[in-house]
């Protein structure tokens, strides 16, 4: 089944081609279907990366995500080559070269060391592609789902649609770092966990409200009706004409949840509630815990370097999120 | 519009109905039961687990424990507290909630006002200084890490200047021999604020129907009476000094969560306010030698206003949850607090309770924001 929208009938193809006056019917093959589908697919990126490019903010932040992806890289790389893992590590590590800790930033330690004599560069990188993990999670699970309930929704009506966007709106008026704490009461949550949670919540939420909208503009378009009358079937139609053209929205919402999964996974471990070993709000709620936060600017690398990245990276990803909404969507575009 | 009250009220009990079923079934998705602790005491026989497990009803099936788990939680029943032992779940809620209520009330109205006032000053200089710093201070304050923002607060204004306490709802030194009790202060706070909110709002309406250009003329003396009136009466009642207390621990949480919630709406009535400059009826406003304030402010602020109170509906969601983490960390005893406190220490019958209580606050809140949008836009007629 699932092979079956790959290959369109040639027949139709063709017949669609004969209208562009290329003359007749010409047989193309599947392969040579596939390869003007993935060239008209190319300019359209193309396009979209110019329109892009144009809001430079959403360039800055693209920037700026890249910076924190090889960030995420130097980690394992710096840990296999110059730093010792008794030392470095930053869950187990202590910096026996310092007399006391936490230690202000020295060349050893570019960013000083926490209460517990862990070196905070080390820390800082090591969390970050554990962040780069929880929001990929998250964001996959809530546009697959958020897509497929906005195309079904949109395409079934009735009481399918009834009853999903009903099932939104309770979860958009839920306050969701309050169940997510209740459920870190009740279960061991970890990144992996709770980035599913997150998904779960997003794709079932407000995000398939945004895609169902689109996917109804979308499945009243006169090709639905053609489909429709050659015979596409349901399944045929929903995965081959309507989730394609969700799927550039389905995208710039990935980049919101991303920014919604960091935050709270920011929160809940600042508050100390997940079971995780170590991110950038463990780093901060260690310092808390051990006094050290009121302690103002003197010990600013306890908490500057894990603020200014939980803070950085989320309005990244929301600016990027601004910036693709206007590849998106025409209408905002700088007239 | 009372067919649709009645519609939305019955959706609020299904959807409680919901939460109500969700809470019972995670807390049964745990391994064994509350009495899972009497297995670790060697002193007490399986058989005085199995009696109190048959006291408090663990022994029945499923189906009729949670027929039972509606019952009591639509009757207001859902324990006692562990942590708070012998209160029940439902006294320590109506002790805090009032407290998360003035705190995120407060908060949300006057984030909506500032925001408002700024993103139509905003849309109407666009290009200048102003628009570009309060675009940047905006978008920096709407994605801040919350609780460190609330931490830089607390270090800045209660202890590098302070200005103001570090946190918690009083100062028990002053409160020792105090003739009544806090709560008793702290609703009559509430009483005294909502009178004078509809002593106001009265004036406006009456100002409204007297008509004419100054429809707004009765207001400034309405709340300059207001205003005179309150800290009078409450200087006579002997617990003025008490009240005071309590407000001057409530200034810092109460600015910091508007600090935080203004910048959504006033990026949002920016670009609201931006489209509707361009509208045709503006331009037939200037034409007409209207002065430029009453075009913005009476032609394109009101019309504005309309997508930005659907975003609040949505966004509030997200100023409960703004509550919660403020609460805990400048120790305000409110719902958020009591969570927080209720899930560090596993008292499981009080975090359902106060899930249920924060589900039945952000419906609320979703339905009055509801109306509003009705009461604002004439061409919603709800039926």
């Amino acid at each position: 089944m699932s092979q079956a929208p790959e290959t369109p009938a040639p027949g139709r193809d063709s017949r669609l081609r004969g209208n562009d006056g290329e003359g007749g019917a010409v047989a193309l093959t599947p392969w040579q279907i596939r390869a003007a589908k993935l060239r008209l697919g190319l300019r359209g990126l193309r396009e979209g990366w110019a329109v892009f490019l144009e809001s430079r903010i959403g360039v800055l932040g693209l920037v700026v995500i890249v910076i924190f992806a090889l960030m995420a890289i130097s980690h394992p790389i710096l840990m296999a080559t110059i730093w010792d893992d008794a030392t470095y590590n930053p869950v187990t590590g202590y910096a026996f070269d310092e007399i006391e800790q936490p230690a202000p930033p020295s060349w050893r330690h570019p960013l000083g060391t926490d209460p517990l004599g862990r070196d905070i560069l080390s820390q800082l990188l090591s969390s970050t592609s554990s962040e780069f993990i929880l929001g990929l999670v998250a964001a996959t699970v809530t546009v697959s789902i958020a897509t497929t309930v906005g195309a079904v929704a949109a395409y079934y009506r009735g009481l399918v649609d009834t009853f999903f966007m009903r099932l939104a709106d309770l979860i958009v008026a839920l306050p969701g770092i309050s169940l997510l704490i209740v459920l870190s009461a009740l279960f061991e949550l970890n990144l992996f966990i709770l980035g599913v949670i997150i998904g779960v919540l997003g794709g079932f939420g407000g995000t398939a409200i945004v895609l169902k909208s689109q996917a109804l503009s979308v499945s009243v378009k006169p090709y639905i009706e053609a489909a429709r009358v050659a015979g596409g079937g349901r399944f045929h139609i929903i995965v081959v004409h309507i989730i394609p053209n969700l799927l550039p929205l389905s995208f710039l919402y990935m980049m919101f949840t991303v920014t919604g999964a960091i935050f709270s996974e920011a929160v809940l471990s600042f508050l100390g509630l997940l079971n995780i070993r170590m991110s950038w709000g463990i780093m901060i709620h260690t310092s808390n815990t051990a006094g050290y936060l009121t302690g103002g600017t003197t010990y600013w690398w306890l908490i500057v370097p894990a603020g200014a990245s939980i803070t950085l990276l989320c309005s990244t990803f929301y600016l990027v999120g601004r910036a693709l909404d206007e590849v998106a969507n025409p209408r905002l575009r700088r007239q | 519009m009372a067919n649709y009250l009645a519609r939305r009220t019955g959706q609020i009990i299904l959807t409680l109905f919901l939460i109500v079923s969700v809470a019972f079934f995670l807390v049964q998705a745990q391994p064994g039961d509350y009495t899972a602790v009497f297995a670790q005491n060697p002193d007490l026989p399986p058989e005085v687990r199995a009696q109190v497990q048959a006291a408090f009803g663990l022994d029945k099936s499923l189906g009729e424990q949670y027929l039972v788990h509606i019952k009591n939680s639509f009757t207001g029943q859902f324990g006692v507290s562990f942590q708070h032992y012998p209160r029940t779940v439902m006294e320590v809620i109506t002790e805090r909630l009032p407290r998360t209520a003035m705190l995120f009330l407060t908060a949300t109205v006057i984030s909506f006002y500032v925001g408002f006032a700024l993103g139509k000053l905003m849309a109407w200089k666009r290009g200048g200084l102003f628009e570009y710093s309060a675009t940047v201070s905006g978008a920096v304050l709407f994605t801040m890490f919350t609780p460190w923002f609330a931490l830089m607060m607390i270090w800045i204004f209660s202890f590098q200047l302070g200005w103001f306490p570090l946190g918690k709802f009083l100062d028990p030194l002053l409160w020792r021999d105090a003739p009544v009790a806090a709560n008793k202060v702290f609703n009559d706070m509430l009483m005294t604020a909502a009178a004078f909110s509809v002593f106001v709002l009265l004036a406006v309406l009456a100002s409204r129907k007297a008509g004419g250009r100054r429809s707004r003329q009765w207001l400034l003396p309405a709340l300059v009476i207001g205003l005179v009136m309150v800290p009078v009466a409450w200087a006579m009642s002997g617990i003025g000094y008490l009240a005071l207390d309590i407000l001057k621990h409530m200034v810092l949480p109460i600015f910091t969560l508007t600090l935080i919630s203004f910048a959504g709406t006033m990026l949002l009535t920016r670009n609201s306010m931006l489209e509707v400059l361009r509208e045709d009826f503006v331009m037939a406003a200037r034409a007409k030698g209207l002065p430029e304030k009453v075009v913005r402010d009476k032609h394109a602020a009101r019309n504005a206003l309309l997508p930005v109170v659907t975003s609040l509906v949505y966004s509030l969601a997200f100023a409960i949850d703004g509550s919660v983490i403020i609460e805990g960390i400048f120790s305000w005893p409110g719902m958020g607090m009591t969570l927080l406190q209720a899930v560090r220490s596993e008292d499981l019958p009080l975090v359902m309770g106060a899930f249920v209580f924060i589900g039945i606050f952000a419906l609320v809140a979703h339905l009055i924001a509801d109306l509003l949008y009705a009461y604002l836009d004439p061409r919603i007629r709800y039926q």
